[in-house]
């Protein structure tokens, strides 16, 4: 019954999503853009959503799932790790804006500059541009300017700034109650959206159990249900209200400073995100056909087969990583500096090296994974029940597809999310060393490399680099933690020591 | 034994000729001389003129793989390919685009690399070994848990902050060392406790946490039952026999990454201006210096290839078990 529920709700979302498409693109009077990472997404995303249906019908599945679901940890970075997902996602839906009908002309023209749901969104905080650096919740900027004063006289001072704190007629006096208040009103707002989730929660929860709903309340609040829901909540206030201050203080101050070009800091960690998790997923979606083909085949098969894939990983993992990285990168400079016309615009440009750096990542660490799968391959064929269907002749491909690959995924599953959080940080490097992601683009490894040159400056300038280096804590940390959980739950061997069996 | 040494070398052999077809592939077919030169000398208004002097000076004038205008076994010598990627064979690196001779530069180079990455890896083994024994020691309690929870926590923070958190704290704050540079001698020390001791920290996390996975597994073994029962001191079995057995999957990984040392760390080093291989491996990057990029790429893989070999003639010594075969 809840299957057949949860598979229904799905299709209901996969039907809701495609018919608001629909819309969208035959009616809004916008240009969508469609990058080659967005359709990535888009079908990992599908897949996950086809897994997830696939996975509810199968007891098999559902089990360890269910342990990640109960791992009161794990909930935790599930939460955060979503929250995470949904800025990604709105990032990743494109489109260009029509521009004013100057020209009379009868064809739309629409503007250069690819925007994204989330920009949308974010417009005050995206065209409040600064002239220069700018503190956490300043009104003045941090750098002295000479200021022409109406008698005509100069005078060195700093000015005000143009949107951080601009409805402020005395900055120094109204500055830290103005603050106050928006905070104050912004937790209060935050509350009242939290108890509104929690009370309808509660209520599904107690009608799913068929208990009433004061009971089911005091189940949930001490923490007396399957999946911790008390935990959940807890993190979900969190971020609640981490959300309603960002919004509501962002809108009046830039919270977290502004860049050399006077740019919204908060705006382009926010940016980063979805470049970070493009980079820790889509690798892992390039290279994942590659090492379970191959590390199976070479199990599997031996022989010719497996010498050949041996060599074919054991040459390319005897390159240092980062110098694959490094030389594929400069020949893909190269080329794109030679052949400016494929790319339309400058995002398409940035877009297409994100999407070139995840191959050459996948293609350094595919070899680990391909090793694992090998050996396992090999482990398995000996097993009796794979020697039985050779016996009743089953051929080559089913037996692999119907024995040995479902037998091998919680290997594949483990590695994903293990690796997840060493590409993240990863990328913080390689943007560091040249080789990054395009250095138009919004990344925390850009936004690192370009603090980092003025750490010189007195006083110093902090704000980006403690915006990014949290931002991708956060998120690496909680991606550490999920992948405990799920190995924990997948993988029995290890069962011992995770996390959890300590206590 | 020197005919199994003999025999790996051989082995590795087919492996080296990969990765050179590789780079070859990568740094010469993808993109044409040409387009490097047209990089290189800025993208505009190039003159074919000084795209050939370009090429001529640094000698990517010749055909790929096949001379057909010289003379018997010139043919296939007087080529990009023989001249490029041959020759590393013999540790004939050439010049860099920028008419430096790269062999020279590596060597002068390589010491430094050593000289932080080395106590790194020492003092980084003996940090962590210690740790992951007393966190095994006291597993299943709260100081296991917690020293997890540490462990990941300090996982999760990029390398990154470490560094430029040590710079400012330790060299800008407190002045106790500069905040980059290099001197040779004993002098390289003040400049080299920094990047070491930054270099240890963003190790610790992954570092206590795999070898204390490694010791679990090992504690979970029969013979640790059996030192138990006998009667032994639970830091008797831990030391005399958890220790010793473990060493075999920790030599694993240390031995593969010795001849490495000499590559040194890229970001390391380039944040901490020590003129070693990792910064001037930086450097040609970012000069686009693809001459040099090449035989890293080569010198890497040869080091890794021995690091290779040095860890199977190790597991011989350290496990008797091992025979060569």
């Amino acid at each position: 019954m809840t299957t057949k529920k949860i598979i229904g709700s799905v299709t209901l979302v996969f039907v809701a999503a495609s018919v608001l498409l629909v819309f969208a693109v035959s009616f809004l009077p916008v240009k969508f853009v469609v990058l080659w990472t967005d359709v990535l997404i888009f079908i990992l995303c599908a897949m996950c959503m086809g897994f997830a249906a696939y996975a509810s019908q199968h007891e098999h599945l559902r089990a360890p799932w269910r342990e990640v679901a109960r791992d009161r940890v794990g909930v935790i970075a599930v939460v955060f790790l979503s929250a995470y997902l949904v800025i990604g996602l709105l990032d990743s839906v494109h489109f260009r804006m029509p521009l004013p009908d100057v020209k009379q002309s009868t064809e739309q023209q629409y503007s250069n500059d690819v925007l994204s749901v989330l920009d949308w969104m974010a417009t005050p905080v995206r065209e409040g541009v600064e002239k220069s650096y700018s503190a956490p919740f300043a009104a003045h900027l941090y750098v002295k300017e000479t200021v022409d004063l109406p008698d005509g006289s100069k005078v060195r001072l700093y000015p005000r700034l143009q949107h951080g704190g601009a409805h402020l007629n005395n900055p120094e006096q109204e500055r830290s109650g103005d603050i106050l208040n928006t905070s104050l009103s912004s937790i209060f707002e935050g509350m009242v959206v939290w108890a509104v989730l929690t009370v309808l929660l509660i209520s599904w929860l107690a009608r799913r159990h068929h208990r009433p709903v004061s009971e089911m309340f005091g189940l949930v609040m001490r923490g007396r249900t399957e999946i911790p829901w008390h935990v959940i909540l807890l993190a979900t206030a969190i971020l609640i209200l981490f959300a309603m201050l960002a919004m509501n203080l962002s809108g009046k101050y830039h919270i977290f400073g502004t860049d050399k070009v006077g740019q919204d800091t908060f705006y382009q960690t926010l940016k980063s995100i979805r470049t970070g998790l493009v980079i820790g997923t889509l690798t892992t979606l390039v290279m994942l056909p590659f090492a379970i083909l191959a590390g199976i085949a070479a199990g599997y098969f031996r022989g010719l087969a497996d010498d050949v894939i041996q060599y074919v990983y054991t040459t390319l993992s005897s390159i240092p990583g980062v110098l694959l990285i490094a030389a594929a990168i400069l020949m893909l400079q190269v080329y794109m500096a030679t052949h400016p016309e494929l790319f339309e615009t400058a995002a398409a440009r940035a877009d297409l090296r994100l999407l070139f750096l995840c191959i050459i990542l996948g293609v350094t660490s595919w070899t680990g994974l391909c090793r694992l799968l090998r050996g396992e391959a090999m482990k398995l064929r000996e097993m009796d029940y794979i020697q039985a269907a050779v016996a009743f002749g089953v051929g080559h491909f089913k037996i692999i597809g119907r024995h040995i690959l479902p037998n091998v995924m919680h290997i594949v599953l483990i590695s994903i999310v293990l690796d997840f959080s060493s590409l993240v940080l990863a990328e913080a490097v390689l943007s560091y060393v040249g080789v990054g992601v395009d250095p138009t683009m919004n990344s925390w490894g850009n936004m690192i490399n370009s603090a980092r040159l003025e750490m010189a400056r007195e006083p110093i300038v902090w704000w980006p680099l403690l915006a990014a280096f949290i931002f991708m804590f956060v998120l690496v940390l909680s991606a550490n933690l999920f992948a405990d959980a799920v190995r924990d739950a997948f993988d029995p061997r290890l069962r011992r020591s995770g996390l959890r069996a300590c206590l | 034994m020197i005919n199994y040494i003999i025999r790996r070398f051989f082995y590795a052999i087919p492996i080296l000729i990969g990765v050179n077809l590789l780079t070859f592939a990568l740094f010469f077919v993808v993109n044409t001389p040409d387009d490097m030169a047209r990089m290189n000398l800025g993208m505009k208004r190039v003159t074919p003129e000084a795209m050939e002097k370009w090429k001529h000076e640094r000698g990517y004038d010749k055909p790929l793989v096949f001379n057909g205008g010289a003379a018997g076994s010139e043919k296939f010598t007087d080529t990009i390919f023989y001249d490029k990627s041959v020759k590393l064979f013999v540790f004939e690196f050439g010049q860099s685009d920028s008419g430096r001779d790269i062999t020279y530069d590596i060597k002068q180079r390589m010491w430094p690399s050593l000289v932080v990455a080395l106590p790194i890896l020492l003092i980084g083994l003996l940090t962590n070994i210690t740790f992951a024994l007393l966190v095994a020691f006291f597993r299943a309690t709260y100081i296991d848990f917690w020293g997890v929870v540490l462990c990941v926590t300090l996982m999760s923070i990029s390398s990154l902050f470490y560094i430029i958190g040590g710079q400012y704290l330790v060299g800008k704050l407190w002045h106790l060392v500069p905040i980059s540079g290099y001197e040779e001698g004993f002098d390289a020390l003040k400049f080299v406790v920094l990047p070491v001791m930054v270099g240890v920290a963003s190790g610790i996390g992954s570092g206590i946490r795999w070898y204390r996975t490694i010791f679990l597994e090992e504690m979970g073994k029969d013979y640790v039952r059996t030192a138990r029962a006998k009667g032994l001191s639970e830091s008797l079995v831990l030391f005399r026999h958890v220790l010793k057995n473990a060493m075999i999957p920790i030599l694993t990984g240390v031995v593969v990454i010795l001849p490495l040392l000499f590559m040194g760390n890229l970001v390391l080093e380039s944040f901490f201006g020590i003129p070693g291989l990792g910064s001037y491996t930086i450097d040609a990057i970012n000069m686009q210096d693809f001459a040099i990029v090449r035989s890293m790429v080569f010198l890497g893989s040869i080091l890794y290839i021995l690091g290779l070999l040095l860890t199977d003639i190790s597991y011989t010594l350290v496990d008797p078990r091992v025979k060569l075969a």
